[in-house]
């Protein structure tokens, strides 16, 4: 937590995320970008799916940290809005008999729009109150896709089952292979929309807001329409990955939004680094794996496990993967000059 | 002419050999997790998260194949079990379903979880050919060997055992009002179908009042006051054991007295009459097919008997009241059963073959008189189930064994 209260409450956000540390060098993200497209023509399916498992996380992450890293808002209701992707996406696939491809920018857009919606009452909240209206929002959530009157079409309690996608033009890779390179290009996209919008007018806009919100008003920032616009671009993206996760795992069910996903996207974001975009991947690695590694350890104890992990995490590196790139970068300069 | 004589023989001698070979022995065939040493079982339970209680089915299957393996396997073979956790959510499932095929490469899943888990990984696995065997969930969709031939369910379905209930009341206590209670998700909604099903023509007259709960409710209370309010004759209990135990007392606190039926799932006298009140709990009413571990009536038996020094050997410190314990011993008794039918052809389509080929097969724990039988068109392996009545501390049976097969739409 002690990060993300650094970013939220501290007033003078000066060491905070500076607009430059928010990104990795070109020759980083070269070497990065690289390897994502290089490991997956050496691996199993199996393994092509957790990473594709990954981005989708990682940009519901991401989501999440332009929200709370970018514009200092709370937020444990994304899980809501990963449902609200999932199952448009889903919908539009098995009863519109839509492209694939075609739902995400839907499901973005009605997330988006669900989000600016939320985001007007969540105005008048700040901190831990928002933090509980949004998780309101995420318990809501699985009941209401349950409800009688949209069981037609969500298919109720037993969810619905997706078809996944062939790799089109006769393209000589699997639908697994085929889904990661589809996922890489959307959330390659979407990284870059998304440091180009903190770079941005609006970007500033938001991090003023983060800092100090009297003076953000006082230098013209119109407060409400960015509390909300950042909650909208959020949810947005959250959708657009919540679209992409009912393709990958092929099914949408209630039960598989809950506040736990909620939590582990914030868990994610923690241990990314808060406010810092590439630690995104890093954290949805962490959710993704670090469970897996707990089980390994002890099966009974797989959840005292993965606390313990997450506490030492939390204990070692506050502010997440992004103090460990800060002391990497810092070696390698102290060698450079030796 | 002696050339032609001896390819004569000799073709003749290689028919003949083709075809014995075929019938007496049996050559060796394997599909990928299976060799002459192993046979590798996938399986995925939900030890985290919020169904976390069922976890103790999957270490007791674990054990079971452990004293399988001490008593020297099947047909020669080691059953190495491997089995993760999925934390009951459908994503988690599909990632390590696919481990298990993937990277473990086991020969069959077994015994998967949760309906929602299930659904997500059953296109995937029929895709890929491999037998999601015995699935654990009362759905009703697993009998469905026409377009998922890969997937077979275990347990009765739970549509199936309401509507057991619904023809009972209405040969027993026609013109009864009746109110449900359900949990809201999948396991009540089937329980909630399976009832107006049964009802048929007379539900819309018989069943007066749908109470639903949220499994996230910390108690009940106030649902079973709203209910007395409508004052029903009788009150069917769909809820998991927390809540069935905290409905029996509830309305004994109210000193009301519906008749009560409670769900299958709701049935142990550890965890359900004990905590409820066995005093509360008298002349409740319910459907069965495995015995109670806490039931002193099968303390005799000689099935119960060698489940009991199981748990002692091999889970020492398991709680014997939980029910979990008992499932998982009867659906892992039914896979060694299947693998040992298999043989030495341990592909994956003679598992499937063989796991629907099951004829009056009774593992130790279920009632006596009920039977597992499957066929090429009959995915829903135990189908039947007996009425009982709960009395001093104890259940007791009366009536026939019911056989209640749903087929899937």
């Amino acid at each position: 937590m002690s990060a993300v209260e650094d970013v939220v409450t501290e007033s003078p956000a000066v060491e905070a995320v500076p607009k430059r540390a928010m990104t990795l060098g070109y020759g980083t993200s070269l070497v990065v970008l690289a390897a994502l497209i290089i490991i997956p023509l050496l691996v199993k399916n199996f393994i092509i799916f957790q990473m594709t498992m990954l981005l989708i996380y990682g940009l519901a992450v991401l989501a999440l940290n332009i929200l709370t890293g970018g514009s200092g808002q709370f937020s444990l209701g994304q899980s809501a809005f990963y449902a609200v992707g999932a199952y448009t996406s889903a919908i539009l696939m098995e009863h519109a008999g839509m492209n694939y491809a075609l739902t995400l920018p839907i499901a973005g857009i009605i997330c988006f729009a669900f989000g600016f919606l939320f985001g007007q009452p969540a105005l008048r909240l700040s901190g831990v109150y928002l933090a509980l209206a949004t998780f309101a929002l995420a318990t809501a959530m699985p009941q209401l896709l349950k409800l009688g009157y949209f069981e037609y079409w969500t298919g109720g309690v037993q969810g619905l089952v997706v078809t996944k996608p062939d790799a089109p033009f006769g393209l000589p890779m699997g639908q697994d292979m085929w889904l990661y390179y589809f996922t890489l290009v959307v959330t390659i996209a979407i990284y870059i929309a998304s440091v180009n919008l903190l770079r941005s007018r609006s970007g500033r806009a938001f991090m003023a807001i983060r800092d100090n919100e009297i003076a953000a008003s006082a230098m013209g920032v119109d407060v409400a329409l960015y509390k909300t616009l950042a909650f909208g671009v959020s949810a947005g993206i959250t959708g657009v990955a919540g679209g992409l996760g009912a393709i990958a795992v092929q099914f949408v069910a209630p039960d598989g939004y809950t506040i736990t996903l909620a939590i582990s996207l914030f868990l994610g974001m923690v241990v990314g680094g808060v406010g810092w975009l590439p630690g995104s991947i890093v954290g949805s690695a962490f959710i993704i794996f670090v469970p897996n590694i707990a089980e390994g350890i002890s099966k009974g104890l797989s959840g005292a496990v993965f606390g313990v992990l997450l506490f030492l995490v939390i204990f070692l590196v506050p502010h997440g993967a992004r103090q460990v790139a800060i002391i990497a970068q810092q070696l390698v300069a102290k060698l450079k000059k030796n | 002419m002696l050339s032609t004589l001896r390819i004569a023989a000799a073709s003749a001698a290689v028919i003949a050999f083709a075809a014995t070979s075929t019938a007496a022995f049996a050559q060796k065939k394997y599909d990928t997790g299976a060799t002459d040493a192993e046979i590798k079982i996938g399986n995925i339970m939900p030890y985290s998260g919020p169904a976390s209680a069922y976890g103790v089915i999957g270490k007791t299957e674990e054990a079971y194949f452990k004293m399988i393996n001490d008593q020297g396997g099947i047909n020669g073979r080691k059953v190495t079990f491997i089995t993760y956790d999925d934390a009951y959510s459908p994503p988690k499932a599909v990632e390590q379903v696919r481990k298990l095929v993937e990277s473990d490469e086991v020969l069959a899943v077994f015994n998967p979880l949760g309906t929602p888990s299930n659904t997500a990984i059953q296109k995937y696995l029929n895709a890929k050919k491999i037998p999601q065997l015995f699935v654990a969930t009362g759905a009703t969709k697993w009998n469905d060997p026409k377009n998922f031939p890969w997937t077979i369910g275990w347990q009765p379905s739970y549509q199936s055992e309401a509507q057991i209930y619904a023809k009972w009341l209405m040969k027993e206590k026609p013109g009864a009002k009746v109110a449900i209670l359900y949990q809201n998700d999948d396991f009540g909604k089937d329980y909630l179908k399976g009832t107006k099903d049964g009802f048929g023509a007379k539900a819309a007259s018989s069943i007066i009042m749908e109470e639903s709960y949220e499994v996230s409710e910390p108690s009940i209370d106030g649902h079973i006051v709203k209910i007395k309010a409508a004052n029903p004759d009788v009150l069917l209990i769909y809820a998991t054991p927390k809540f069935a135990a905290q409905t029996i007392k509830k309305t004994a606190e109210l000193g009301w007295k519906p008749l009560q039926i409670v769900t299958n799932v709701s049935i142990s006298v550890g965890s359900v009459m004990q905590p409820a009140g066995f005093e509360n709990a008298q002349g409740l009413l319910s459907a069965a097919y495995a015995k109670d571990g806490t039931d002193p009536q099968w303390a005799g038996d000689p099935g119960m008997k060698k489940w009991a020094a199981f748990v002692d050997k091999y889970m020492p410190g398991a709680d014997k009241t939980d029910n979990g314990v008992v499932y998982g011993y009867g659906a892992a008794q039914t896979l060694a059963k299947v693998l040992e039918m298999c043989g030495n052809d341990l592909t994956r389509a003679n598992l499937m073959k063989q796991a629907a080929s099951l004829k009056d097969f009774t593992p130790d724990t279920l009632l006596p008189g009920v039977k597992i039988n499957t066929s090429a068109t009959d995915f829903a392996p135990i189908a039947q189930l007996q009425m009982q009545r709960f009395k001093g501390q104890k259940w007791e049976l009366f009536g026939e064994i019911i056989s209640g097969d749903v087929p899937s739409e």
